[in-house]
């Protein structure tokens, strides 16, 4: 098997990258367990949602939607998981499965791999995906939230400048 | 089966997977009010089905029994017909005995206002077989004290006087035959005169004066002087005046009905006796020492 190939032939040389044998589980356990690790030690922290970021980076990277929104679905369900009685199953399993979607179909037709793009993404993808949970919220749980604040700003920015490195590091996993 | 496009594969596959998780979500989230939410979505998204089902099975039914599963209907018809008729029948008795014991009711009512005087009830059991005279059968006579010239009545007013008494039965000739009459007067006028029958049902005064005053509907009782009823039985009420040569004709329709008598009162005396008002009655009842007193007129036979 190829490590890379061309997604949309010879026009758009946008490649499908391969990962390493357990890169993707190892690095999703790993991420999960600083998810609800690190807000204990440091609790700004609680801004980052690494889980997302996990699901931007492999759903840009495979470029296979299939593939984007079932890695989703499983991150944001474990997600759900960890996060306690007061989330109800489903919550961020809907929101991730849509994004890894979205960040899948777009990796399919876009070069991510600049430092610049990916930021943009990323920030894109969280505030989508604030807005996916809030609207889920307001449906389903009847707990209306507002749709844009500071926070949600901030979060975007900051979740966006740390998926620059982090996603320089993931990169570091794929087969070469 | 219709295959699905590659391209379209990934979205189908994304509806799904929402889909589930919807569902998911659904079965843990719970209303405060409605329970589950999968339970609330199920029985919205179920209920219009629900209603148009049961309408329409309704509508089948009811179209099945009403034009085509008649075949019982006959039989259910004869059925409700024999039954409505023995409910009528049955109707029909109870009325019967309602009205027999208002009947009886006003009999005895009548027996305990006149405690003094000599009585005896009796039912009506048959009636004259031509329309040459006015007689009815009583299923009371001699061994019950009765005899000719007694005179009969009901609580309403005067129904006729004994003809013939036999051991067990008596015949009773009423007051609108030809041949009978009974002393009276005018309630109001108090002009006295008798009146007879004319072998119809309405009655005759016949000997009033043109120059008396009388009114219609004044009301005519017993005078006493026949010496038959005591004095102010009902008799009627003045329904027809006209002047006559020499006495005025006054047509008087008989208190009692005397087309449809069922239950009579036969008073066991030949002697004149004087029936007292209600009032009277009722304030001897109060005064148990005057009580011997007026039993003393009520001569027996």
């Amino acid at each position: 098997m190829n490590d890379t190939y061309d997604i949309r032939g010879s026009e758009s040389h946008i490649e499908v990258h391969k990962f390493r044998a357990g890169a993707i589980i190892g690095t999703l356990l790993l991420v999960l367990f600083l998810q609800a690790f690190l807000p204990l030690y440091v609790p700004k922290a609680e801004i980052l949602d690494l889980p997302l970021l996990i699901t931007v980076y492999f759903g840009l990277s495979r470029r296979n939607p299939s593939t984007g929104l079932l890695l989703g679905m499983a991150i944001g369900l474990v997600q759900d998981s960890l996060s306690g009685p007061t989330v109800p199953l489903g919550l961020y399993g809907i929101a991730k499965t849509i994004i890894g979607y979205l960040a899948s179909s777009i990796g399919a037709r876009l070069d991510t791999e600049h430092p610049a793009a990916r930021f943009a993404l990323t920030a894109f993808f969280f505030a989508a995906h604030q807005g996916i949970v809030n609207l889920t919220r307001r449906i389903l749980l009847g707990q209306p939230e507002p749709w844009f604040n500071l926070h949600l700003l901030t979060g975007a920015l900051v979740n966006a400048f740390v998926a620059v490195f982090l996603f320089m590091l993931l990169d570091r996993l794929r087969k070469s | 089966m219709v295959a699905i496009p590659s391209r379209h594969k990934s979205l189908v596959l994304l509806a799904g997977v929402i889909l589930l998780q919807v569902l998911l979500l659904a079965v843990q989230i719970k209303r405060d009010s409605q329970g589950r939410l999968i339970r609330v979505w199920t029985v919205g998204a179920m209920s219009p089905f629900q209603r148009a089902g049961a309408h329409g099975v309704g509508s089948i039914r009811g179209i099945w029994n009403h034009y085509f599963a008649l075949q019982n209907t006959t039989r259910d018809n004869e059925q409700l017909r024999r039954e409505n008729d023995a409910l009528k029948l049955q109707i029909t008795q109870l009325q019967s005995k309602a009205a027999e014991a208002d009947r009886l009711a006003g009999l005895l009512n009548f027996r305990k206002l006149h405690m003094e005087v000599p009585m005896v009830g009796a039912r009506v059991i048959g009636a004259s077989a031509g329309t040459a005279t006015q007689t009815i059968d009583i299923d009371r006579g001699e061994r019950d004290g009765i005899k000719r010239n007694m005179g009969v009545i009901t609580p309403d007013g005067v129904v006729g006087k004994v003809i013939e008494s036999y051991a067990n039965t008596a015949q009773v000739l009423l007051l609108t035959d030809k041949d009978s009459g009974v002393g009276a007067l005018l309630t109001e006028s108090r002009v006295q005169s008798p009146v007879g029958g004319t072998g119809e049902p309405l009655l005759f005064m016949k000997y009033v004066p043109n120059d008396d005053s009388v009114n219609n509907g004044e009301h005519v009782v017993t005078s006493g002087m026949d010496r038959i009823f005591p004095r102010d039985l009902p008799v009627g009420t003045i329904v027809d005046i006209k002047p006559g040569n020499p006495f005025k004709q006054i047509r008087v329709r008989p208190a009692a009905n005397l087309e449809r008598l069922e239950e009579v009162i036969v008073l066991l005396t030949l002697h004149p006796l004087e029936l007292r008002t209600e009032s009277e009655s009722a304030a001897s009842q109060q005064t148990p020492a005057a009580k011997p007193a007026a039993q003393v007129p009520t001569a027996r036979p």
